[in-house]
């Protein structure tokens, strides 16, 4: 049976073993001791289900697993799942409607009992419960049925042909969660279930011992793991709160740390820590872009209530694609690369600059062009007045509000494009929000990112997995938020194009994975390059650090950046 | 100068013989005799000459150094002292001198105006209270309620109502500048109004409260003339704690976007941005520091200065 | 007196529920949202179906009414049974944590040994220290030990604790690597190198807190008692040849303590509402960690639980402090 187990998930695991392997640390499990762990937002539940926050999900990713995971390059690869299910091996139907799941045989859960198909499909009814809150809803979008064939076979039906159907049991996000413990806390029910929620049983490399929210999770190798030897570490401690800076100068500078989570630093600031010698920054890209959205509608506070920054009042200056492009030709993000991110970021003209397949190769906007936007807004009609401030024929003068939320980096940022623009002869007004206001969609705030009161606005969004249909998705006309809908809506700049609408149609009817990324390459570059109202500025990747004492770790922004944490050893 | 609050020391500040020639001189106006007694201090004065300094640097010397603050020079950044920048320059190449001088105009306003404000509702409240026992209770657990007030989301609200209004009527800064002094004001009043409370409550016992309710002295006179000269001390501290926690206090506001627009340096401001750097560019740490530091000091000694003045038991001697 | 004190005790309960009504539609009225902290990645609808299963589809009366019944009664309940060991509180709704969906006093209870340790210490020290600072400060006074006192209190006080918190880590940490940066808060003190263990990683945030502590109440204190030095029944005690020890700590302190008192007493609840800098710092991850990152991530009941609690600790102190100015001043009279 073991002998099996270890050839099936030899076989299955083919892109982990070669490197678990080559490394040549082999011995038995809990060797290597302790590990320390800091991430400066501390996770405050272990249920990714209630709580989508990254640090609530990348914790609780040691503990609970899902059937498949992206790995460091954006391959779904196999874990409680004996192979990732294709059209091509018949795990997917023909007409793109079901997906089967066999499940690797033997797994167990932590505390002895076996995992089976009945936990996947009670894990679905979880999600999909309609009194949960489930956060992870989506995942589960389209989702018709879940059943179980037999003790190892899961089979997802969807109410419509889904060209990707790995939205189920994928990824951090999708965890399956162990039936007997969860069976009380369906619906309404799950926030009662502390301990469930606090202490998940999982079947991952580690159980949790003890768990302070907001403050620091302690583990214990979990004695039922299914790979031989592993994990390498016989205690966690998981310790959160506090800044970056701190958590940077835990690991690289005094050296208590082994890992630190997502270091957003000054690039010369986390060179400084480096230098100390006991760690090293790593780095890695996904589809985090730093942009600055174009408000299509006016702002202006003498609107009504209601009919402010609403599609009944098109921008004064903003709508004119000329003032769009030449407020991106002013920008060098090369330079803001260099101020704000270091080998964290790299400048980009893509809205989905990750995976390659879905890349457009557009690199215009990467040379600043100052004259040639002068020249723009002169041929838009804008020409300098006493004060330096464009002003057209009618007298309306090229000034913004410029939003974004509070982060020493934004306000960099916000400094340096403000004095571009400046050299334009445009008028900047910077105003910055707090993050919790910002992001909260509050309704009764007139300063959340949705509302969109100012001219222009700066955050950075990405997607889940590796398809941007949902992420492209977004900009649809009819999306935008406004008041009839709560202010809720994804389509913050109040984009409107049919040429758009229907590209988007043909991309959700079509499976053929080549044909999918022209055409997704198609709607990014209509956003963005076509008609400049987002502005991409930084694809910014994930820094983390590690101590030099730690081996095994490969850094992934598709998944948890704890993926591999089985893998993880001391280095003597 | 050691030991004059308990004997009466010969020289400059001691009594003087009273002659006829004395008596028959017009009444000379008491304030002559405060300035008298505070130029004898002499940390008030040096304290009051560092603080007329400070104040002339920010306010006049924007005219000699006429570098704009928010310039940004990228190829000058993380500069260190030189004569083009002689304080060095910060992450975007912006003149830290210029910076210095700009934050310290709003630091210095922010800090004097909200700690006024704080002093005259905290020492209002607290006579009030400690005088009249009617409101005593009313006013009392006004306070309590606001002690308990969670300040963060007070000061959200505050600034969701006030901050379109205020910046419509008196421009962006302006606007920003009233809302964020009166926040500050607002949530600062309540330690000193309790401590004024206790001491007033002390003093409506002592004999010469008690003699001049006697002679039918109206309440308004009574706390003018001699309830508040009494509580003059804990005012004064109050009023130093005041500024320098005014200071701090604007900048974590600005620091949770709710004061100042982000290009807008203030010194606490400053001193936040600076601690990230602080191994590798100390000094950006130590100059914002080191102002603070010193307005607060040279206000604190003003301070003792001003209550030993105008405490007419020291003064007479 | 003690009539005093039950009638304003008494008087405390109509004034905390003001004070919880006030707070409760303060929170109500603040932006923000118990979501903002979630990925922009979840859909709009999904985000609406999270907020209605916190309850958030409730009209605001109501909500308050649940949290008055779950605060006033059936928290009070758990706690007897968790003492006695009955069962009366159980199947009841406790007050739960938009964030952990956990009964938030449970977290509360996990956070107060560390808070009282750190900043509870910090305050102690505090005042131990300030006390005989402002009486030799006052008592000599613009002697050199007053200009040295007073020069580290102002820098005590205007320079930050976000500074002088980073500048002890670079120094004591970093170069030196005398003292640990994070505070470990599931440390156990049960063997003599535990105990050092604490000590060692308690010494830095309690130095920070208590300088600031120290360097206010010691500017209180000297003022108070130079006010005191100066009045006609210390000249009357001197004349009648009083010791001066007698004199300056037994009738001068009496009296000079009434203002310092109130400081005092006033700052004693603070230590419940934790130093919210110094612990972000030193990741203590007490009280003041647990309302801070309870206020951005919008989690109104564990807000409203924790300052409530901070408004009774008020409440109560203040009272205490005015029983106290009835025992050094028996010329104060309340009744």
């Amino acid at each position: 049976m073991r002998l099996r187990t270890a050839l099936l998930s030899a076989a299955a695991g083919l892109v982990l073993a070669p490197m678990a392997f080559a490394a040549g640390h082999e011995g038995p499990r809990g060797r290597d001791g302790q590990v320390n762990i800091i991430y400066w937002q501390a996770p405050s539940i272990l249920n990714p289900y209630l709580s989508s926050g990254t640090k609530d999900i990348e914790a609780a990713s040691m503990v609970i697993e899902p059937l498949g995971r992206y790995n460091e390059v954006g391959e779904l690869v196999p874990y409680l799942a004996a192979e990732i299910p294709t059209v091509d091996n018949g795990g997917v139907s023909e007409d793109l409607t079901t997906i089967t799941w066999k499940i690797k045989p033997g797994i167990t859960w932590s505390d002895g009992t076996p995992f089976t198909a009945a936990d996947a499909v009670f894990t679905a009814e979880y999600c999909m419960h309609p009194e949960g809150g489930c956060a992870q809803a989506a995942k589960f979008d389209g989702v018709s049925n879940v059943e179980a064939i037999d003790d190892l076979t899961v089979k997802v039906t969807f109410a419509a042909p889904t060209p990707v159907p790995y939205g189920p049991f994928t990824g951090g996000q999708g965890p399956v969660i162990q039936k007997a413990q969860f069976a009380e806390c369906l619906g309404a029910n799950a926030p009662q279930c502390t301990d469930a929620n606090f202490k998940p049983i999982g079947t991952g490399p580690f159980k949790v011992v003890d768990f302070r929210p907001n403050d620091v999770i302690q583990m214990e190798a979990n004695e039922n793991f299914r790979d031989e030897g592993k994990p390498a570490f016989a205690t966690v401690t998981f310790k959160g709160g506090g800044d970056a800076a701190a958590a940077g100068r835990a690991v690289l500078e005094t050296g208590e740390f082994d890992y630190a989570w997502n270091l957003q630093l000054a690039p010369d600031v986390l060179a400084g820590m480096a230098a100390a010698g006991k760690g090293t920054p790593i780095s890695a890209f996904g589809t985090l872009v730093e942009r600055i959205e174009m408000n299509m509608t006016s702002p202006s506070a003498d609107l009504a209530e209601g009919e402010r920054a609403t599609l009944m009042h098109p921008h004064p200056f903003l709508s004119d694609l000329r003032v769009r492009k030449a407020l991106s030709m002013a920008i060098d993000r090369e330079l803001l690369v260099e101020i704000g991110y270091g080998q964290a970021g790299r400048p980009t003209c893509n809205l989905v600059p990750n995976p390659p397949n879905f890349a457009s190769d557009n690199t215009d906007c990467l040379t600043q062009d100052v004259e040639g936007a002068k020249a723009l807004l002169e041929e838009a009609g804008f020409t300098p007045g006493a004060d330096g401030i464009r002003a057209n024929a009618d007298g309306l003068r090229l000034s913004l509000l410029y939003q974004s939320s509070t982060n020493a980096v934004r306000q960099d940022f916000q400094a340096l494009i403000k004095q571009w623009w400046n050299d334009i002869g445009v008028e900047v007004e910077l105003k910055n929000i707090d993050a919790s206001v910002f992001f909260g969609g509050d309704p009764g705030s007139p300063d959340t990112f949705q509302k969109f009161y100012a001219d222009v606005e700066m955050y950075a969004n990405n997607f889940d997995g590796t398809d941007p249909q949902p992420y492209l998705a977004a900009y649809r006309c009819g999306m935008e938020p406004k008041p009839s809908t709560g202010w809720q809506g994804e389509n913050i700049n109040r984009y409107c194009d049919p040429a758009y609408d229907a590209l988007l149609d043909e991309l959700s009817a079509e499976a053929n994975f080549e044909e999918r990324g022209r055409i997704a390459r198609q709607l990014n570059d209509m956003i963005t390059k076509d008609s400049y109202v987002i502005v991409p500025l930084v694809d910014r990747g994930r820094v983390s650090a590690h101590a030099n004492s730690l081996g095994g770790v490969v850094l992934n922004t598709w998944d948890s950046e704890l993926w591999n944490v089985a893998d993880w050893y001391r280095i003597k | 100068m050691t030991d004059t609050a308990q004997m009466p020391a010969p020289g400059k500040g001691g009594p003087k013989p009273f002659t006829v020639e004395q008596a028959l001189k017009p009444p000379r106006n008491q304030w002559w005799d405060v300035w008298d007694q505070y130029k004898t201090h002499k940390g008030a004065l040096v304290g009051m000459i560092v603080f007329l300094i400070i104040v002339g640097a920010t306010l006049l010397g924007p005219f000699v150094w006429t570098i704009d603050p928010t310039f940004i020079d990228i190829r000058a950044r993380n500069g260190s002292a030189s004569w083009a920048h002689p304080l060095g320059t910060d992450q975007l190449g912006r003149d830290m001198l210029a910076r210095m001088m700009a934050g310290g105009r709003v630091s210095i306003a922010v800090g004097l105006t909200a700690m006024l404000l704080s002093l005259v509702l905290g020492t209002l409240i607290g006579v009030m209270a400690g005088y009249f026992r009617r409101l005593d209770g009313l006013l009392m657990r006004l306070t309590d309620l606001f002690l308990a007030l969670p300040l963060l989301p007070l000061l959200l609200v505050m600034v969701m109502f006030f901050r379109e209004p205020l910046s419509r009527a008196y421009g962006p800064e302006m606007g920003i500048f009233i809302l964020i002094v009166f926040a500050i004001g607002a949530t600062s009043w309540m330690q000193t109004a309790r401590i004024v409370r206790g001491d007033v409550l002390a003093l409506k016992e002592r004999e010469f409260v008690l003699a001049a309710r006697s002679i039918g002295t109206p309440p308004r006179r009574m706390i003018i003339r001699h309830v508040l000269p009494n509580v003059m001390s804990p005012i004064m501290v109050s009023a130093t704690l005041g500024i320098a926690n005014a200071i701090i206090t604007e900048s974590a506001l600005s620091f949770l976007g709710l004061g100042f627009p982000p290009d807008f340096p203030t010194w606490g401001r400053l001193l936040f941005d600076a601690v990230d750097y602080i191994r590798d560019y100390p000094a950006r740490v130590i100059w914002p520091g080191v102002a603070i530091s010193f307005v607060v000091l040279s206000v604190n000694y003003i301070g003792d200065g001003l209550r030993d003045a105008l405490d007419p038991r020291i003064r007479g001697r | 007196m003690f009539t005093f004190t039950l009638r304003r005790l008494l008087m405390a309960i109509p004034t905390l529920l003001i004070i919880s009504l006030v707070i409760f539609m303060l929170l109500e009225l603040a932006p923000g949202d118990p979501l903002a902290n979630q990925p922009l990645t979840i859909p709009p609808e999904v985000r609406e179906k999270m907020r209605l299963a916190l309850g958030l589809g409730e009209p605001i009366h109501i909500r308050y009414w649940k949290w008055l019944i779950q605060f006033f009664w059936i928290e009070p309940l758990n706690i007897f049974d968790g003492i006695f060991g009955t069962g009366f509180a159980e199947g009841e709704q406790r007050i739960v944590s938009w964030q952990f969906r956990s009964p938030v006093f449970d977290v509360i209870w996990q956070r107060i040994p560390q808070t009282l340790w750190v900043v509870g210490m910090a305050y102690v020290v505090g005042v131990l220290i300030a006390v005989p600072i402002g009486i030799i400060s006052a008592y000599k006074q613009y002697s050199w030990f007053d200009q040295i006192g007073t020069f580290v209190s102002m820098i005590g006080f205007s320079v930050p604790t976000f500074f002088t918190g980073v500048l002890m880590i670079v120094i004591f940490s970093v170069e030196l690597g005398w003292f640990p940066s994070i505070y470990d808060t599931t440390l156990v003190v049960n063997s003599w190198d535990t105990f050092m263990l604490q000590v060692r990683q308690m010494v830095m945030p309690v130095a920070v807190l208590a300088l600031f502590n120290a360097s206010q109440i010691s500017r209180f204190m000297r003022a108070s008692m130079l006010d005191n030095l100066n009045q006609d029944y210390v000249r009357t005690a001197r004349a009648k040849g009083m010791r001066e020890r007698t004199v300056v700590l037994v009738h001068v302190l009496r009296n000079s303590l009434i203002p310092v008192v109130t400081v005092i007493a006033l700052g004693v609840p603070t230590i419940f509402g934790g130093a919210i800098i110094t612990e972000q710092v030193f990741k203590v991850n007490g009280l003041g960690q647990l309302l801070i990152t309870a206020i951005y991530a919008n989690d109104l009941p564990m807000v409203q639980t924790l300052t409530f609690i901070f408004a009774v600790l008020i409440v109560v102190f203040n009272l205490i402090a005015d029983v106290l100015y009835g025992l050094l001043d028996p010329r104060i009279r309340y009744d």
